[in-house]
């Protein structure tokens, strides 16, 4: 009886969001048009990439201090690990991986140029990367990360110091990452090039710092 | 009833699927590998809702490093289970 009383609620409150979402009211405000309307001066092609580097900067510089923020913190705090076992890497895996990894990273630098005028961007291309790296290391061929050396630290906070180098030298003209028209289209490349970096390298590190 | 409604129908009860059965499976290793599978399928609706940059970032954050993270979680904690019995 109580469950079919839940059941009831349960399926009472699906079919009122589903009558909400079928009526949704027109947003407050539609920025679909301000975005098209300055494409042109914002140094990219694709509405996104656009929104992401240019009209929003900020946002994504922040989130990328964030994920640099989580990395540190995983790296402070000093994960215990099990004493690796040395594992024999299967043929037939590591063939795979060595196959795979060639591809996974032309695809990669594919996204993040593409990012520029069609889907794709940094972060997808960090994260591919991050997935090849991953891959290598559940293949036997790469070990945990367990001593970040000088290059590595550097490489996780590049992408966030480039942004960063970026937004001061632009302050002079008076507002936060605001790109001169002309040079914006190099400028978010040179970021978006950082970001992959980096993102690459935390992404991956969430799994490598964290595994024998 | 036109195709593509008939593909949406199917991908949105996938969906649903996959996510109770991810929630109620009692082994932790089919719930991770559905988990997966569940990532998959939301990467197809995200390219049907016609945005594809999220269906991207979904398909390799949310279904592959997630995933492999998951797995990784779980080889270990067999691995301690293991060790103490």
């Amino acid at each position: 009886m109580k469950r079919l009383a839940v059941a009831t609620a349960a399926l009472a409150f699906t079919l009122a969001l589903i009558s909400a979402m079928l009526e949704l009211p027109a947003p407050a405000i539609d920025l679909r048009g301000p975005v098209a309307a300055q494409l042109a001066a914002s140094g990219v092609d694709h509405p996104v990439t656009a929104v992401l580097l240019n009209y929003r900067g900020y946002d994504t510089l922040l989130e990328i201090a964030v994920l640099l923020l989580g990395v540190l913190v995983i790296l402070a705090v000093g994960v215990e690990r099990p004493a690796a076992a040395a594992e024999q890497p299967d043929p037939l895996l590591e063939m795979l991986v060595r196959l795979a990894l060639p591809l996974m990273i032309v695809v990669a630098v594919y996204l993040l140029w593409a990012g520029a005028f069609r889907p794709g961007g940094a972060f997808q291309a960090g994260a591919v990367l991050a997935a090849a790296a991953v891959l290598r290391h559940l293949a036997g061929l790469q070990a945990g990360w367990a001593a970040p050396g000088p290059r590595l630290r550097l490489g996780l906070v590049a992408g966030f110091v480039v942004f960063l180098a970026v937004a001061v030298a632009l302050l002079a003209q008076g507002a936060l990452l605001q790109y001169p028209p002309a040079q914006a289209g190099i400028l978010i490349l040179a970021i978006e090039s950082a970001l992959t970096l980096s993102l690459a390298l935390i992404l991956a590190g969430l799994f490598l710092f964290l595994s024998p | 009833m036109t195709w593509e409604a008939a593909f949406d129908f199917l991908l949105a009860a996938g969906l649903v699927w996959s996510t109770w059965r991810t929630l109620t499976t009692r082994r932790l290793d089919r719930a991770i590998v559905l988990f997966i599978a569940f990532g998959l399928l939301m990467t197809l609706a995200w390219a049907r809702l016609s945005a594809p940059d999220i269906g991207l970032a979904e398909a390799a954050i949310g279904a592959g490093l997630t995933g492999a993270l998951l797995l990784d979680a779980y080889g270990a904690l067999s691995g301690q289970r293991k060790d103490i019995s």
